[in-house]
């Protein structure tokens, strides 16, 4: 072993014990982690436990209130859910999730995956499209959308011959539920060309030939391989949706509420109206809520690597 | 075997149905964009959609106001400084972990990860508000870039942690052999290995915090110090007519940084998953 014949290899040879080639030693090791440790720990981990304490606070943005915050207990959890407006918006924010993301998102993507499995130019033009409604900057689709639905001079209201019609003001919950099928659809796209991908062609060939038409192939073929696909995208889509800010840019939650979903709803609840202790408590519902999707889908992918560790 | 008349006849229905379907699709997809294409070369931008005369005075008229190219160049460093921090911080953190044993490490990551996908900056804003006017972080390019470096780190030091691991270790151990020291060692093998993972942590750190809105939205108060999504958003809300000549000249500007990266991306990896994501 070179340790007799060499005291200085001996000294900082690698050790096969620790698997450290580098010669870091745990000291140094901890200390090169520390700083991303730290900046997580301040600004990821501490506001969530900090919102537990807010929650019972009276905190307000300014005034007495504000710098002599007293415990309420948990009155603001008792208000929060006996507040109407609270259970309205809680129910705006499950449509918006369910029919832009679940429903609209999710079978959009399929659709245009499983039509241009194999179209040339035209499926590049549109994946194209749909890319670049993802990857724009909010602000900028927000308000290309505002532009598009204007009242006076927008597109929509020229093609559709319908001049007048103010489309955010009248059905602003349709407005952003298609919004966000337009602007999120690409995720659900790119997720199922790749894995329709996997599914095997000479399966979908035999079924052809047995005279499946092409739901029957969907159903008996397709769906079967996808199906982790699916819940992963599903569970993705919603959490993201659920989180997404940017409809405040096309309506600011308005007219009167109308498409006041529970971001927006903990935004003017705050930060505008500057009960941030009442805030806090509809941010720790908010936090809960994307634990229990993110639980759900850290279960799903520990059961799909087990799966693939039996096969 | 030959088609019956009616099975042709059906063939050609769907694919009239195929093709009817597609193009809606297309014009749904590009009408919003429509605007974006035309409006800044407009002599008269209105809100629809048309060319009467081109022009690039638009872009004049952007170069003139005094918010215009400072959020840009806000972006710009709020961007740049959350990149290199999220990659300095997680690229050591990622070859600590990966090379030195501690117990319980990856329980520790999961759990980390799983963190930063649920505390959201929507779903925390009110203790991020809360915490940086308690450091006095309040209209600070540094509060705002330590926020978005706290959510970004979990996933960055998982990415890149993935690319450490998959590095030999021989290298390492002959280079410590000949005397290199750990940190010589990290910067001259380690570092120019796992390059691409450093590239592609950049690339999405820049993409999300360049396009985000409630953060800076949010931690900034003064209006010197905005990025452009939250003066775009001041161009079109503050009273009065918008200007249309200047929102359309300053989304276009706003948007071809990220334009530029997707086709840089897409031409360079392609833009797409091979086999679905986290398999």
């Amino acid at each position: 072993m070179a340790r007799a014949t060499s005291p200085r290899a001996a000294d900082a040879g690698p050790d096969p014990a620790t698997g450290d080639p580098a010669g870091l030693g745990r000291a140094r090791a901890a200390a090169i982690a520390a700083p991303a440790l730290l900046v997580v720990a301040a600004f990821l981990v501490f506001p969530a436990l900090w919102t537990l304490y807010l929650g019972t606070t009276n905190y307000r943005l300014t005034g007495f209130a504000a710098r002599h915050p007293r415990s309420v207990g948990l009155r603001n959890y008792t208000n929060v859910v006996q507040d109407p407006g609270f259970h309205h918006s809680l129910w705006l924010t499950f449509e918006y999730v369910v029919l832009s993301a679940v429903v609209g998102q999710a079978v959009l993507g399929f659709a245009i995956a499983w039509m241009l499995r194999d179209a040339g130019r035209l499926k590049r033009l549109l994946e194209a499209l749909v890319l670049l409604a993802w990857i724009l900057p909010s602000s900028v689709v927000a308000f290309l959308w505002v532009a598009m639905l204007d009242r006076d001079s927008g597109t929509l209201n020229a093609l559709l011959h319908t001049p007048g019609t103010a489309w955010a003001i009248e059905h602003p919950m349709a407005v952003i539920i298609v919004f966000n099928i337009w602007r999120g659809t690409a995720f659900s796209m790119l997720l199922y060309s790749a894995a329709l991908t996997g599914v095997p062609p000479s399966q979908l060939a035999t079924a052809r030939m047995f005279g499946a038409n092409s739901w029957q192939q969907l159903r008996d073929v397709v769906f079967p391989h996808i199906r982790g696909h699916i819940l992963t995208n599903l569970l993705l889509i919603s959490l993201w949706t659920f989180n997404d800010f940017t409809p405040y840019q096309i309506t600011a939650g308005g007219p009167n509420g109308k498409s006041e979903i529970l971001p927006v709803y903990i935004y003017q609840t705050a930060l505008f109206d500057g009960q941030m202790g009442l805030g806090a408590a509809i941010s720790l519902l908010m936090l809960v809520i994307n634990l229990l999707v993110a639980l759900v889908y850290l279960r799903l992918l520990r059961e799909r690597r087990l799966e693939r560790v039996a096969v | 075997m030959k088609d019956s008349p009616r099975s042709q006849a059906g063939a050609v229905v769907a694919k009239i149905g195929r093709y009817t379907f597609l193009s809606v699709l297309l014009g749904f997809f590009a009408l919003p964009m429509l605007w974006l294409a035309s409006a800044p070369f407009n002599a008269h931008p209105t809100l629809d959609v048309s060319i009467s005369s081109f022009t690039l005075h638009n872009f004049s008229v952007l170069l003139k106001d005094p918010y215009a190219l400072p959020s840009l160049w806000n972006s710009l460093l709020l961007a740049g400084g959350t990149a290199l921090l999220t990659v300095g911080f997680s690229a050591a953190a990622a070859y600590a972990l990966s090379r030195v044993r501690v117990p319980g490490r990856d329980g520790i990551l999961y759990t980390l990860l799983l963190l930063s996908s649920i505390v959201t900056g929507t779903a925390a804003m009110v203790p991020l508000f809360q915490l940086a006017s308690k450091l006095h972080l309040i209209d600070s390019r540094l509060g705002v870039i330590l926020v978005f470096t706290g959510g970004l780190i979990p996933a960055a030091i998982f990415i890149l942690k993935d690319f450490t691991d998959n590095t030999p270790k021989s290298y390492e151990e002959s280079a410590r052999v000949f005397g290199a020291s750990p940190f010589q060692i990290m910067r001259h093998i380690v570092l120019p290995m796992i390059r691409p993972g450093l590239a592609t942590v950049t690339v999405w750190a820049v993409v999300n915090v360049w396009s985000s809105f409630l953060i800076p939205y949010i931690l900034v108060r003064n209006p010197d110090k905005y990025p452009a999504s939250v003066v775009l958003y001041t161009f079109y809300t503050e009273g009065g007519q918008p200007n249309l000549a200047l929102i359309s000249a300053f989304s276009l500007l706003y948007s071809i940084p990220v334009i530029l990266l997707y086709l840089f991306v897409s031409h360079r990896y392609g833009f797409r998953f091979h086999g679905g994501i986290k398999r």
